[in-house]
C-alpha cells in the first residue's frame, strides 16, 4: 500500500491492511482431533475461521490471537503458540 | 486603502479577502470582535461564506476539518481553553493534511482563570503539526493572514497555520491598516485546490488507521512538510511584498543587530516595545539588537544561527513557561539548539505571563541581567506576594 497524502484511501483499502500483525500468539489448528463442530467459527470476534469443506483454518492475515477459539475448542484440537516474526 | 482599525476588524478584512466559504467557530475572550464582525458580514451580504453556528470549539474545528475535506477554503479563530478544548481536532487537522487557517488571539490558560495575553495556548500545541506565526502588530497580523492561506494551500506543504497575535494587545488596539485591494488578493491567492477531496461520486477516507507498519511514515510526511514550508513561506513573503510593498520574505526580522554584543530574542506584540527600549539603550551607548520570530513552526533555526553569528550575550523573552524545564521557556531551548554552541550564553526569562505588563524599563533590567548573565528564570516576579 502506498502513502497517501493525509492517509487518505477509497474505499475497501482495509482488506489490504493485514491487521493480523498485532498477534502475540497463533492459534494452530489440528485437524485429526477437529471434529468440524464449528465451534472457532461461531466465537472468533473477528470472523476469522474460514471453512473449506468442513476444514476448519484461521486466516492468518486478520487473526489477533485472542485465543477464544482454542479457549472454547471441545475437542482441544487448537494450540496457542507464540507468534514467530 | 489605510484605514483606523480595531485588530480584530482588520483581521474580519484580511478573512473577507481571502473569501473562505466556511467559516466556524466559538466566541471566546479575546477572539470573540472577529468572528462577531465575520457574522455581520456574512448576515449583511458583505462576504459570500457559510457560517456555521456550533455549541463548542471542538465542533467548530471539527466542522472546519469536513468542510475542508470537501475541498473548501475555510476559516476559525479561538484562544485560550477554546483551542484546548480544540486540541484533539488539532492533530487531526494536521494528520488529514488539510490547509486550515485558524487566528490565535493569545491568551492565557487557567486555572487560575486569566483572560488576559501570554502565548502559553499555542506554544502548548507545538507538535500538532500546525504551523505557527507570530504577528507583531495589526498590519502584520492581517498581512500574515493572507501569506498562511498561501503557504497552507501550497501543494508542496498542505499544512494548518495558526496565526498567532496577541490577545487585547493586538485584537483589542485601534492602529491604522492598510487593507490590500481585492483584486490584488485574488492574484495573490488563487482558489484553493485540493489534492484529495470527499466526493460521492469517488468515495474516500482520510485520517485511515494506520498500524504501527505504516503511522510513523506518516508522521515522517508531515514533518517533511513542515520543513518544505520554510522555504515556501519565503517565497510567499517575497510574492507579497512585490505586490503590496510589505517584506515578509523571512521568518525572523533582525533590528539593529548587525553590530550589536547583546541580542534580545521574542515573538509577538512585545518586539515594539523591545524595539523602543533598543532605542533608549542605543541612544545610551549599549549595543543591543533585537532578533523576532515570526515563525515558532517551522522553526526557522539556520536563519537565527546566521543572524546571531558573533553575539555571545543572548536573552529570550517568554510569554509562556514549560513547566519544570530547566531553562524555563519553549524558545530559549530552540534557540539554544539553534546554535549548538556552548560558549554563547543563551538566557531565558518568562515575563508577561497573564497579561502582565511589559515596559521599557523592564526590557532595560532585562538586558542588564543578560549581561550580567543571570537568567533561566521568571522575570518581573512580585516577591511581597511569594
Amino acid at each position: 500500500m502506498a502513502l497517501r497524502i493525509g492517509c487518505a484511501s477509497a474505499p475497501g483499502k482495509a482488506r489490504e491492511n493485514k491487521t493480523g500483525s498485532w498477534r502475540v500468539f497463533r492459534p494452530v489448528f489440528d485437524h485429526d482431533k477437529c471434529t468440524s463442530c464449528g465451534m472457532c467459527q461461531l466465537v472468533c470476534p473477528e470472523g476469522c475461521v474460514l471453512t473449506d469443506n468442513d476444514e476448519f483454518n484461521p486466516d492468518y492475515d486478520f487473526c489477533k490471537g485472542c485465543g477464544l477459539c482454542a479457549e472454547e475448542c471441545p475437542a482441544d484440537a487448537i494450540t496457542m503458540e507464540t507468534e514467530e516474526k | 486603502m489605510k484605514k483606523i482599525l480595531e485588530g480584530s476588524h482588520a483581521i474580519a478584512e484580511a478573512v473577507r479577502l481571502v473569501k473562505p466559504e466556511v467559516i466556524s467557530a466559538y466566541p471566546i475572550t479575546p477572539q470573540t470582535h472577529i468572528v462577531e464582525r465575520l457574522a455581520e458580514m456574512v448576515a449583511d451580504g458583505d462576504l459570500d461564506s457559510e457560517y456555521i453556528c456550533v455549541e463548542s470549539e471542538f465542533s467548530a474545528l471539527s466542522a472546519c476539518l469536513g468542510a475542508s475535506a470537501a475541498g473548501s477554503r475555510v476559516y476559525s479563530a479561538t484562544s485560550s481553553q477554546g483551542l484546548l478544548f480544540m486540541a484533539e481536532v488539532c492533530f487531526n487537522v494536521a494528520g488529514m493534511r488539510q490547509p486550515v487557517v485558524m487566528s490565535i488571539a493569545n491568551r492565557a490558560v487557567s486555572a487560575p482563570l486569566s483572560i488576559w495575553n501570554d502565548q502559553q495556548d499555542s506554544i502548548c500545541l507545538r507538535d500538532s503539526g500546525w504551523i505557527q506565526l507570530y504577528a507583531e502588530d495589526v498590519q502584520e497580523t492581517l498581512d500574515l493572514h493572507l501569506i498562511a492561506y498561501r503557504v497552507a494551500e501550497d501543494h508542496k506543504v498542505l499544512l494548518p497555520v495558526f496565526v498567532c497575535f496577541d490577545g487585547f494587545i493586538i485584537s483589542h488596539t485601534y492602529e491604522p491598516v492598510d487593507i490590500p485591494d481585492e483584486k490584488d488578493v485574488k492574484a495573490y491567492l488563487p482558489a484553493y485546490v485540493p489534492v484529495n477531496k470527499l466526493d460521492a461520486d469517488d468515495p474516500l477516507s482520510m485520517g485511515m488507521y494506520a498500524t504501527p507498519e505504516y503511522y510513523m511514515e506518516f508522521r515522517y510526511e508531515n514533518d517533511q512538510a513542515m520543513t518544505r514550508s520554510l522555504d515556501v513561506f519565503k517565497q510567499a513573503g517575497k510574492e507579497f511584498k512585490d505586490l503590496f510593498g510589505r517584506d515578509y520574505s523571512e521568518l525572523i526580522e533582525e533590528y539593529r543587530l548587525s553590530d550589536a554584543k547583546i541580542a534580545i530574542i521574542a515573538m509577538g506584540s512585545v518586539c515594539g516595545t523591545i524595539k523602543d527600549a533598543i532605542d533608549v539603550m542605543r541612544a545610551q551607548g549599549r549595543e543591543v539588537g533585537l532578533l523576532k520570530i515570526r515563525a515558532y513552526r517551522p522553526f526557522p533555526a539556520e536563519d537565527i544561527k546566521k543572524a546571531l553569528s558573533g553575539i555571545k550575550k543572548i536573552g529570550v523573552l517568554e510569554k509562556n513557561i514549560s513547566l519544570g524545564s530547566r531553562m524555563k521557556g519553549a524558545v530559549g531551548l530552540e534557540i539554544k539548539d539553534a546554535l549548538d554552541d556552548s560558549s554563547v550564553s543563551v538566557l531565558s526569562y518568562v515575563a508577561g505571563l497573564g497579561g502582565r505588563d511589559i515596559r521599557i524599563e523592564d526590557v532595560i533590567k532585562m538586558t542588564d541581567a543578560i549581561e550580567a548573565g543571570n537568567g533561566d528564570c521568571f522575570f518581573g516576579l512580585r516577591e511581597e506576594l511569594i
